[in-house]
């Protein structure tokens, strides 16, 4: 029983970060229909910042506030500079390019940092049952998926921001200046995925060092549904609980195996993912 | 027309790749004025509105309301300027709520909340105060009209361009908006475009009418000489 809770609670954890990059996947596919797979580079970009910011002054929590600013940075100035230009081409043309873009910036990150790991601290201590480092992990991440709600749900910025990811032309007329809020948008997912990467590195980073925890986060976003937030949230979860018990009971080596066999599952009995809501074809 | 038009449209073109859309369009609406904007499927009515509120380029020509150039202000510039358009089809964002929906007609103006203005357009559109907090795409087709129309005179506009409000709609819920602009027009001394194929309800609210054929005005007159001329009639409008 005391196994079962220990990988519940670790579970609960590690899903946080798959949650975190989920939610920073499903804010931009909401807004542009476009699946980011630049995201890991968004998140390299934050955590080497963090790295070295915290080589420089030794402090953890300044590192940590240079990745939260640096994310948003550096998505805004991808939306702005590769992804604006190509917006109005194809989606796959889009999708190609931010794919590139991740190799770019693998490399480029390499290049500066070298491709050897880097060690970067945790904030807390990671020993023990549902450590000091697993609750700060969940509670941050529940943090900021509420603040984003009430963001979206409460703010005038947030509803220039859902009418702009609903209904482009409709949002312009009424004065919403949708190009901004795309790049705002773009800001907030990588805030996000800036603190999902935070979470997920340590203890070691490389330039590598988000493939996989990408490969769960986006099975967690199209397992909760591609365009439902909570439903990133959701598959999150699952996807770190599901993890931890195949690891846990059935051995760590067929941990990926299981992720698979979930987005099998799920998609065969809701194709759209867990939340997404059915939507009509426009005709 | 003595006096110098709101809305004032010189030889406008626009283009749809290679096909001309719009082939020198000119008109004019004096304040308070309300005109009807006729004609065929693809005469042009629906680029004409998009042209002029910057969702669609202009080729050449020009765009003034009071005088001030908008030809070529970007779409969610050209609300702020007093120019509003209800889309064909309303532009209804259904995922919102109807509230959500009017506030964001009045957010151009001001980040905080004009209860006042709501208050106002709830009065106008009772069905919109019963279902304030249902997501829009809960309302019927004529709801969603009327839901369009709210949010464009959220934006406390001077000019309002409607493409085919009759739409999809029952003739009564037609007549119900038509009549419903019209009394808005006399009350406020708001100024109405009215895009229409149902021409003989247009004709029959507004005062002026403009009927375009292949992207070109190719008659205009008051809307009751244009009721009463068979020619234009039978030869544009069908009826």
């Amino acid at each position: 029983m005391t196994h079962f809770v220990n990988l519940t609670l670790n579970g609960l954890a590690s899903g946080a970060a798959y949650a975190a990059l989920a939610l920073s996947l499903v804010i931009i596919y909401q807004a542009t229909r476009l699946v980011n797979f630049a995201q890991p580079a968004l998140a390299l970009i934050s955590v080497y910042t963090a790295y070295t910011v915290t080589q420089l002054t030794g402090s953890y929590w300044l590192g940590f506030a240079a990745a939260l600013v640096a994310g948003p940075v550096a998505g805004a100035l991808v939306e702005r500079v590769v992804i604006r230009p190509i917006a109005r081409a194809s989606e796959l043309n889009a999708v190609i390019v931010t794919l590139g873009l991740l190799l770019v910036v693998q490399g480029a990150v390499g290049m500066v940092w070298g491709n050897e790991q880097h060690a970067l601290g945790y904030a807390f201590s990671y020993v023990g049952r549902f450590s000091p480092a697993d609750a700060f992990a969940l509670a941050s991440v529940a943090a900021v998926a509420g603040l984003l709600f009430a963001l979206y749900r409460f703010t005038p910025l947030g509803l220039r921001m859902r009418a702009a990811a609903f209904h482009p032309e409709a949002a312009r007329l009424s004065g919403v200046s949708v190009g901004l809020m795309l790049t705002v948008g773009w800001g907030v997912a990588a805030f996000i995925g800036a603190l999902a990467g935070m979470l997920a590195g340590p203890p070691f980073i490389s330039p590598n060092a988000f493939d996989a925890v990408f490969v769960f986060g986006i099975t967690a976003a199209v397992v909760g549904g591609l365009d439902s937030p909570f439903g990133a949230l959701l598959g999150g979860m699952l996807m770190g609980l599901a993890m931890s018990y195949v690891s846990g009971y059935a051995g760590p080596e067929v941990a990926t195996l299981a992720a698979l066999a979930v987005v099998v599952l799920v998609l065969s009995v809701r194709p759209d993912g867990i939340l997404s809501r059915p939507t009509a074809r426009k005709v | 027309m003595s006096t110098e038009p709101l809305l004032r449209v010189d030889g406008l073109h626009a283009h749809h790749g290679a096909v001309r859309a719009l082939d020198g369009v000119s008109l004019a609406v004096p304040a308070r004025g309300m005109c009807a904007v006729l004609g065929a499927n693809g005469a042009g009515k629906t680029t004409l509105l998009r042209t002029l509120t910057g969702l669609h380029p202009a080729t050449s020509g020009r765009v003034l309301l009071d005088g001030e150039d908008l030809t070529r202000l970007p779409a969610e510039r050209v609300i702020t300027r007093g120019l509003a358009h209800v889309p064909e089809g309303g532009g209804v964002i259904v995922e919102l709520t109807v509230e959500e929906n009017l506030r964001l007609g009045a957010l151009w103006r001001s980040s905080r909340r004009d209860t006042a203005t709501m208050d106002e357009v709830m009065d106008l559109f009772p069905p919109l105060a019963e279902r304030r907090h249902r997501a829009a795409g809960t309302l019927s087709g004529g709801e969603r009209q009327m839901l369009a129309i709210g949010r464009a005179l959220m934006a406390r506009p001077r000019v309002l361009l409607l493409d085919e409000p009759s739409l999809g709609l029952a003739p009564l819920v037609t007549q119900r908006i038509l009549t419903l602009l019209r009394d808005l027009r006399d009350n406020t001394g708001l100024t109405v475009v009215l895009v229409e194929q149902n021409a003989a309800g247009a004709l029959s609210v507004t005062d002026h009418g403009f009927v375009l054929n292949r992207g070109r005005v190719v008659t205009e007159g008051t809307s009751a000489d244009l009721l009463a001329d068979d020619r234009t009639r039978h030869a544009y409008l069908g009826f």
